[in-house]
């Protein structure tokens, strides 16, 4: 057992440090406060290959692996946790339904433009009355002729402000419930479909998240992910995946208010001395790297297990769940030891503390992925 | 066009520090990461590749564990890698580098060579004048921009107060200034290539045909480090307080007419 990264890892992983200190750093603030990506970010990281890294070169992906994406994630998280949620909302929920689940014809048509930086995806599921309860969806898709009209509405679909492809879930016959429930693909022009303005929100401020409607949308049948009813499965496969972007991301921002914590604690002086002279300072940063390093460790082996074509799902699910904790508890510790200063915007750190709180509750909450690893332990 | 950028590995300069003891450069730790003015260099060659075409290799000369600066210029989008790197070249000073990079060169073959301007660690800028001179060949040093026309490249060569725009037959060699070209980051594909690609190694006996053993390595150096120190401030300066910005001003200007600064 080797827990080094090997030299190409550590390549990428510089990559995504430099292009993160250097392109997303000094934009991370304003696009907080005005709570707007930046595009031509965007663009810049799209031309890198940041959204297509662990997809085949055969469709136009970087053909890296899952573990340089939950390295990217956490170096670009480190700056800005509203960037990492864009990549990861596009590359492990939307691109890898049409990847893992898609025909020829559809990875041609839909996943190409998506990893090689031309397009960008969003995945609907979450709807107003139907979040944990992933099962209680009321958005349907009713067969006409060669076609789909879908009617319903999802709420929280992040990148949904600027995606031109949407992976979406809907039933295709409600009394049946979840064993209807189908993936489609659908474009963003497609009329009927409309896209409401961000909703307000307490962190990720600069990330797009918006209210999705699809009033009567006709989609081509070609446009089915998998086959009918098999939604459901899709739907919570692409979310394994997605949990290793999101400890990845918790990781990330747990490291960056420690770096911006421990900056501090060596310039900030009271009683006549360098808060980090103080032992209750070092043993306070001692503890929270240990619990980050635990939670990257476990990043690491949920995406390495997924890189190895091994069941990852209750890895992945403990690497969120524990990553997303240490995340809130870092960043709040964090603003603790930067005082006064720390609750000032001047600072990164309050940031990170308010981006660090949806970890515990987006891609499955804490509870959910109690239900998932409880469920592996046969204890019933 | 085939192009070769000659790099070289160097510490991270920000965090360079001596050994009070020995007076050598403290490595341990220290990043190691391509000296600036050859990524430039780096930059400059892929853009002439990408507008007419031909190939880039990039060639470092230095320990084994350079080989990750190479795989770097490969993720950013070169061609071709060649580490040169033997024993025998081991203390080899400017004039012994660009003797081995000369037989490199005249081995791998060129229609043009770019170097960075000079390197964070030595400053001495003379490795890539003198490849021009073992190879017989025009250079352009200082060069702010490059341009291609048929075989002949326009430079503009930066100068004190003034810029000299000379047109030069290939093949030859330029070195360039951090103005000439911004480098691109490596692309997370180009990583994935740089390590499915070969790094080609190239020691004392590949090139020893061309190479005089006399004119190599810490023996073949006419040049020699007698002492490096870390330079002591002399005096702890002069503080001025309590004076308003205007005040501030004209105490500065000052001091810098009365000691001829300006």
């Amino acid at each position: 057992m080797d827990f080094k990264l090997s030299k190409a890892h550590l390549l990428q992983q510089e990559l995504y440090r430099r292009f993160a200190e250097n392109e997303i750093r000094p934009l991370a603030r304003e696009m907080d406060e005005t709570e707007q990506y930046n595009m031509e970010l965007l663009a810049k990281m799209q031309k890198y290959g940041f959204f297509g890294i662990p997809y085949s070169r055969e469709y136009g992906g970087a053909g890296a692996d899952y573990l340089s994406y939950a390295l990217c994630m956490e170096e670009i998280s480190k700056q800005d946790a509203s960037s990492g949620i864009t990549i990861s909302v596009h590359t492990s929920l939307c691109c890898s339904c049409i990847n893992d689940f898609g025909t020829e014809e559809q990875k041609r048509k839909y996943l190409t433009p998506l990893i090689n930086g031309s397009k960008i995806g969003c995945y609907g599921l979450t709807e107003p009355n139907a979040g944990s309860d992933a099962a209680g969806q009321q958005t349907v898709a009713v067969r006409d002729g060669d076609d789909y009209i879908i009617t319903g509405s999802k709420v929280f679909t992040t990148n949904s402000g600027f995606a031109d492809t949407f992976v979406m879930f809907a039933l295709t016959d409600r009394a049946l419930g979840t064993k209807s429930m189908t993936a489609f693909i659908v474009e963003r022009d497609m009329p009927g479909l409309t896209v409401s303005a961000d909703i307000p929100r307490m962190g990720i401020r600069a990330a797009s998240n918006c209210v999705v409607t699809y009033d009567h949308v006709r989609v081509p049948a070609a446009n089915v992910l998998g086959k009918e009813g098999q939604g459901f499965k899709i739907a919570m496969k692409a979310l394994d995946g997605g949990r290793i972007g999101i400890a990845a991301q918790s990781v990330g921002i747990a490291q960056g208010a420690l770096n911006e914590a421990i900056k501090y604690v060596k310039e900030r002086k009271q009683f006549g001395r360098p808060i980090a002279a103080f032992q209750n300072t070092q043993f306070k940063l001692a503890e929270m790297q240990t619990k980050i390093d635990a939670a990257r460790l476990m990043t690491w082996r949920a995406a390495v297990a997924k890189d190895n074509h091994e069941n990852y799902s209750v890895y992945a699910a403990m690497a969120k769940l524990t990553a997303s904790e240490v995340a809130n508890e870092v960043t709040r510790g964090c603003v603790q030891l930067l005082g006064g200063y720390g609750f000032t915007r001047e600072y990164p750190v309050e940031r990170m503390m308010r981006d660090a709180k949806i970890t515990e509750i987006y891609e499955g909450t804490s509870e959910v992925m109690k239900i998932v690893i409880s469920g592996s332990m046969k204890l019933k | 066009m085939k192009i070769v950028v000659c790099i070289k590995q160097v510490p991270d300069t920000a965090e360079v520090r001596l050994d009070p003891k020995t007076n050598t450069l403290i490595r341990d730790g220290v990043p190691s990461i391509i000296n600036h003015d050859d990524k430039t260099g780096l930059e400059a060659a892929l853009r002439i590749r990408e507008q007419v075409g031909g190939s880039v290799t990039v060639v470092c000369m230095g320990p084994p564990q350079a080989d990750v600066a190479l795989r770097e210029a490969l993720a950013m989008g070169c061609d071709e890698a060649v580490l040169v790197s033997g024993r025998e070249f081991g203390g080899s000073d400017t004039y012994a580098t660009a003797t081995i990079l000369g037989a490199t060169l005249r081995k791998i073959g060129f229609d043009l060579v770019i170097t960075g301007r000079q390197a964070i660690d030595g400053d001495t800028a003379q490795v890539g004048p003198q490849i021009a001179e073992q190879l017989g060949i025009p250079q352009v040093s200082y060069a702010e921009g490059v341009e291609v026309q048929g075989d002949s490249l326009v430079v503009k060569r930066q100068f004190e107060d003034q810029y000299h725009l000379l047109k030069v037959k290939t093949p030859c060699l330029i070195t360039a200034l951090s103005e000439l070209a911004e480098p691109r980051y490596m692309s997370v594909g180009g990583i994935v290539d740089a390590y499915n690609k070969e790094v080609k190694i190239l020691g004392f006996d590949d090139l020893k045909d061309d190479l005089n053993p006399a004119w190599i390595g810490l023996a073949g150096s006419p040049t020699n480090v007698r002492q490096s120190f870390t330079k002591q401030a002399k005096t702890s300066g002069t503080v001025l307080s309590g004076l308003s910005a205007d005040e501030a001003v004209d105490a500065i200007m000052a001091k810098l007419i009365e000691r001829h600064i300006i």
